[in-house]
């Protein structure tokens, strides 16, 4: 099998290029590999979290170069701690850089969030503080990651729990002005709006109305959970464990209605149902996408 | 809070819960964050002891989900992880285990870690053909006795005083009500020919044979080790194993 993996390399047609154009899709999972290589009926595209391929070989390429086949592949990085204050990790580059090269995603999204310090993992997407320190340091990260991937990244909106004393901007206009310095599109959560807007009081429409839409590339829905924040108030956590809430769907199809279809991605990681749930609800989306097309010019690009 | 202090004080609070929420953070509704911030604690902490739950299940198992919740929470204060990568978080796990005194009854534990950990390096490791018999047979004969082995990338062996192979078997397969003598030792070999990972549980002197092997010896002084472990070595039985487990990638002589 190797053999032939390095000349179809050579010859550039390691895999087919699908676009993701129009299409919904859904968290892969090796646990559904079975089942989603028995469904001739999904047509979407697929997402995997880079880390969890970053060994050398194995199972996990086995499954992940079968699907590749058959569809196409978002890859979504969770760990590469953009929103760090230390430098990025280069030999963590050069693997997502190596995933990219030999899966050929249609796209390639990561967070700004940060999640090491010194040496020290601590896997959480941690939120920053909001202010032209760190909005430099993020613009050069972004530089640095997109130069090692030689590929544009969508960098994705957090769902935040508590605000920093000392930020000075709003987190639309910091990633409006990640986008125009990077050039980098950007990776729009619908559920991370809304569950950052009802931690923080605010206006989910009010954020997507600041939102820089035009840049956005992908979008994700996903389930949250709710706690209160032991002072009387709602507070939702991004747990990725459960169906996409009502109204989640409800900004969902307002932004569509306004953007035309674009690329959505529904996560699901924790408490992981069967394939059939997973695939209802791309289905969901998809049939949202479908409806507002038509609205649409075909072949509108909306990053 | 200085702009370059909010990560050290956010990991600080994370790793000990008995340190106070950094400063400088709020709630838009005013109040204190307190539990806002405790998010991210449990997070980090629930997401990393399911990490370490998902490596080594049958140590999970053997010892209850709360305990190991326990033993989790103390590893990680001693050894959070350097890499993102949590497939490969834990190989100070199976030592760390021989010091945690609840665990004292259960000596085998640590050698069952072993054996997870190895399993998942297994798992993950570098897709590569396993020595063949033709790479083997071409060797001419005079040259075997001086002839040295690439160890295959997927190849661990863990040697136990205790039934670890047995033991590792039953907890992964979730078998229950049968009775293990755990004071037979035995030696468990990971290999990954293919895709699947497999233990085999082999002899004391075949332990000795592929441990001699897999550190570069010669096959003389691997043969020379089998048979000082245990006088019914059979070194073309040996050579057998050898083949059929995948436990070599390539041979020099």
């Amino acid at each position: 099998m190797n053999s032939h993996v390095a000349i179809a390399k050579d010859q550039g047609l390691r895999f087919p290029a699908f676009p993701v154009d129009g299409l919904s899709g859904a968290s892969f999972k090796p646990e559904h590999f079975e089942a989603i290589s028995a469904d001739d009926e999904f047509s979407g595209f697929l997402e995997i979290h880079a880390e969890n391929y970053m060994g050398d070989g194995g199972a996990p390429h086995r499954f992940l170069s079968a699907m590749r086949e058959r569809f196409p592949l978002s890859l979504h990085g969770v760990c590469m701690s953009i929103g760090g204050l230390g430098d990025l990790d280069k030999e963590h580059l050069a693997r997502f850089a190596d995933l990219v090269r030999r899966y050929e995603p249609a796209l390639v999204s990561e967070h700004l969030a940060w999640s090491t310090h010194d040496d020290v993992f601590l896997n959480d997407l941690l939120p920053l503080p909001y202010t032209s320190e760190t909005l430099s340091r993020v613009c050069a990260h972004i530089d640095q990651a997109q130069e090692a991937i030689g590929r544009r990244i969508l960098l994705e909106n957090p769902s935040t729990y508590l605000l920093f004393e000392e930020s000075t901007y709003a987190e639309t206009d910091f990633l409006e002005e990640i986008v125009d310095r990077t050039g980098c599109g950007l990776l729009l959560d619908v559920n991370n709006v809304f569950v950052s807007a009802t931690n923080h009081g605010a206006s989910a429409m009010d954020y997507l109305a600041e939102f820089p839409l035009e840049h956005v590339g992908e979008i994700h829905l996903a389930g949250h959970a709710e706690q209160d924040d032991g002072e009387g108030h709602l507070l939702l956590i991004d747990s990725h464990d459960g169906q996409v809430a009502d109204a989640v769907w409800k900004l969902y199809e307002i932004l569509i209605g306004q953007c035309g279809p674009i690329p959505t991605l529904v996560e699901w990681d924790n408490d992981v149902p069967d394939w059939h749930v997973l695939k209802s609800e791309a289905a969901a989306a998809r049939a949202i996408l479908d409806r507002n097309a038509q609205t649409f010019l075909l072949g509108r690009r909306h990053a | 809070m200085p702009e370059t202090e909010y990560e050290q004080a956010f990991r600080t609070a994370i790793h000990d819960p008995g340190t106070a929420t950094p400063a400088g953070l709020a709630s838009a509704f005013g109040g204190t964050p307190d539990k806002r911030f405790d998010v991210y604690r449990n997070n980090v902490t629930v997401s990393l002891v399911e990490a370490l739950a998902n490596t080594f299940p049958a140590v999970s198992r053997i010892v209850g989900e709360q305990r190991f919740a326990d033993l989790a929470r103390l590893f990680m204060s001693a050894h959070p992880p350097k890499s993102p990568l949590l497939f490969r978080y834990g190989h100070e796990f199976p030592a760390f285990i021989e010091t945690f005194e609840p665990a004292a009854t259960m000596p085998y534990l640590a050698d069952i870690a072993r054996l997870e950990r190895a399993w998942l390096d297994a798992y993950h490791a570098a897709d590569i053909a396993p020595l063949s018999p033709e790479a083997l047979s071409a060797i001419a004969p005079e040259k075997l006795p001086a002839a040295r082995f690439t160890r295959h990338p997927a190849a661990a062996l863990v040697r136990s005083q205790y039934a670890a192979v047995t033991i590792f078997n039953a907890n992964r397969q979730g078998q229950s009500g049968q009775r293990i003598n755990a004071a037979i030792a035995e030696n468990g070999l990971v290999t990954r020919p293919d895709i699947d990972v497999a233990l085999h549980d082999i002899s004391m002197s075949n332990a000795a044979f592929m441990a001699a092997l897999m550190n570069g010896d010669t096959l003389t002084r691997a043969a020379e080790l089998g048979a000082a472990a245990d006088e019914t070595f059979d070194l073309s039985a040996a050579i057998g194993l050898m083949l059929t487990t995948g436990a070599l990638a390539s041979v020099d002589a």
